[in-house]
């Protein structure tokens, strides 16, 4: 876990107690991140889906437009598009805006390698399917090492520090 | 991984750092895809130069520096070597001739053509171009490429039965460099099978109609690989590519089929192969029709720009604008730029089209495309194109309107100022 990771778990760690879901899953990239949930039901393409100087997605009708992952947990169903996709997450890491993991659910190269070149945490092949419990907001700790995905729901999360 | 003896001595340094750390990257991107092994290419295209602002700082360090962030991702900065296996530059950011007209700044085309000097040096063979299947540069069939370029992948893997997967910059760079790619997806026969059958119930013969097709096909499959059965009129290079690009723009379709065509099915049948019909689409009138709305963006008729040629224009393509434009002049409130490569270009030079086009008040591009230098003539907000690719992602990119169309309705457009196009 990076640093800042680390702090922003230690200012926002669930209230103790509070109710959490476990989702398991294979390794993509290893490592361990904690973040928001971003979530999104479209796939994203990287060339011209994305500003890599902020994280946003700027696609047209995409569900998310406007929208930027940097620092969240980003939930989605894949990637897309151009094989721009992997240098565009990349430049994302070196401006300093990469999502703090991955997690989806269809393995494709262009994925594969933007998780591997952006360096954070990923993983894929989960169950139960990560969009029947994760939502926009909720707290999300990636153990990719360990294969779990730990997710507190919206509103029980306590951000007193 | 499994890995071979050289692939091991690649890995541990004995043939040099550039080769380990390429070596790095491919184990750690095929762990990730759950790859078996490696396999060997003898063909890579990708992106390698150092043409576009983001790249500048880096570029300042040396291209070392470049091709170890960007083409190996790379904290260690290695010594380049001379490619392993034939090589080549996609499109690029800057047109070596027309920068001027791109707006690109003198600092910047000189950052080009010294990548280009390091770069070629090295192997690197410089088409700049999205097509390299247009200039020399044609797989054979069941050869294992690692290929960028979604356009040029699905083209590879459809039309000419070629395998690869969409590579990217990172993976081209490491397998310029040893040779060797993630034994995955394409590569292997069992993933080349079809998914989804598409039939085609309305009539697509021209350009535009392929782009539609494409775009819809793309919208419904996302990664899938279709298998379009009815369509009456035999396609050519130009449809293809048009319709693979937008296939791969709207969607992220690496492979079709069509039977009878392509070569790796000859019936229905063959294209699944072991595989069941997963789905199955109707493309008719009012499919056409949705999609057609889908790729219009613009809500004002007066067209500031018209840009033709993405994925770049073949010689009958730039020969047709041409005949188009004949002693006629451009709307003075209008820009039209026509892009193909440039060893087509020199063709097009040849032949008298360019000469007709610049004297109508167009330009010819080469290298680059607008969606990839991100440069539109300045003081665009609307632009027309017949690319169905380039309307699906230049609105995004330059934040501008687009309106999509056949050539015709695009070089009338160009003529008059105003959008001519429309559905018929």
């Amino acid at each position: 876990m990076n640093a800042e990771a680390a702090t922003a778990v230690r200012h926002q760690r669930p209230a103790s107690g509070a109710a959490t879901h476990v989702i398991r899953g294979r390794k993509v990239v290893g490592g361990k991140a904690a973040g928001e949930a971003l979530v999104t039901h479209d796939t994203i393409s990287g060339w011209g889906g994305i500003n890599e100087r902020d994280g946003s997605i700027i696609e047209r009708r995409h569900e998310i437009v406007g929208q930027s992952f940097a620092g969240k947990v980003l939930v989605f169903p894949g990637a897309k598009g151009s094989s721009g996709w992997s240098a565009y997450f990349h430049m994302t890491r070196l401006n300093g805006v990469a999502p703090a993991a991955m997690i989806f659910n269809r393995m494709t190269t262009k994925i594969a390698l933007g998780a591997v070149v952006t360096r954070v945490p990923a993983m894929t092949e989960c169950e139960p399917d990560p969009f029947s419990v994760i939502e926009t907001g909720d707290w999300v700790e990636v153990d990719a090492d360990a294969g779990t995905i730990t997710v507190t729901k919206k509103g029980q999360a306590s951000t007193a520090g | 991984m499994l890995l071979t003896d050289y692939e091991k001595e690649m890995r541990d340094g004995q043939h040099g750092r550039a080769k380990a750390r390429a070596m790095d990257l491919l184990i750690r991107y095929g762990e990730a895809l759950g790859a078996e092994r490696l396999v060997e290419t003898t063909n890579v295209a990708g992106a390698f130069n150092a043409s576009t602002p983001s790249v500048k700082p880096i570029a300042e360090k040396g291209m070392a520096h470049v091709f170890s962030e960007l083409n190996l991702d790379s904290d260690e900065v290695v010594d380049v070597p001379h490619v392993a296996v034939n090589t080549c530059q996609l499109i690029t950011g800057i047109d070596n001739d027309n920068w001027r007209i791109q707006g690109a700044s003198e600092e910047m085309i000189e950052m080009q053509r010294s990548a280009e000097r390091y770069l070629g040096r090295r192997g690197v063979n410089m088409f700049a171009t999205c097509t390299p299947y247009q200039v020399g540069n044609v797989p054979v069939k069941g050869e294992h490429c690692a290929w960028m370029e979604s356009s040029a992948v699905i083209y590879c893997n459809s039309v000419l039965g070629a395998r690869t997967n969409v590579e990217g910059k990172e993976s081209t760079g490491a397998a310029a460099l040893t040779g060797r790619i993630p034994y995955w997806g394409f590569h292997l026969t069992e993933n080349r099978f079809g998914q989804h059958l598409v039939e085609v119930a309305v009539e697509v013969d021209d350009m535009m109609d392929w782009g539609l097709l494409g775009y819809y096909v793309g919208e419904m499959v996302e990664e899938d690989i279709p298998v379009l059965d009815g369509t009456t009129h035999q396609p050519t290079l130009i449809k293809l590519k048009h319709f693979g690009a937008a296939a791969a723009s709207s969607g992220g379709v690496e492979m079709y089929h069509i039977p009878g065509v392509t070569p790796e099915a000859d019936s229905v049948a063959q294209a699944f192969g072991p595989r069941r019909i997963e789905g199955r689409f109707r493309y008719g009138e009012k499919e056409r029709r949705e999609t057609y709305a889908k790729l219009q963006s613009a809500s004002d008729d007066k067209v500031d720009f018209v840009m033709l040629g993405c994925p770049h224009n073949s010689i009958e393509q730039v020969a047709l604008i041409a005949e188009l434009l004949e002693g006629k002049r451009i709307h003075h409130d209008t820009a039209l730029w026509v892009h193909t490569p440039r060893a087509l270009r020199q063709v097009a030079e040849r032949n008298g089209y360019c000469e007709i086009i610049e004297a109508a008040g167009g330009v010819v591009m080469s290298d680059t495309c607008p969606a990839i230098s991100r440069r539109v003539p300045e003081g665009t907000r609307v632009i027309a194109t017949d690319s169905a690719k380039q309307a699906h992602y230049l609105p995004a990119i330059a934040k501008v309107q687009g309106h999509f169309g056949s050539v015709r309705d695009c070089v009338a457009t160009a003529l008059a100022g105003t959008w001519q196009g429309g559905l018929r």
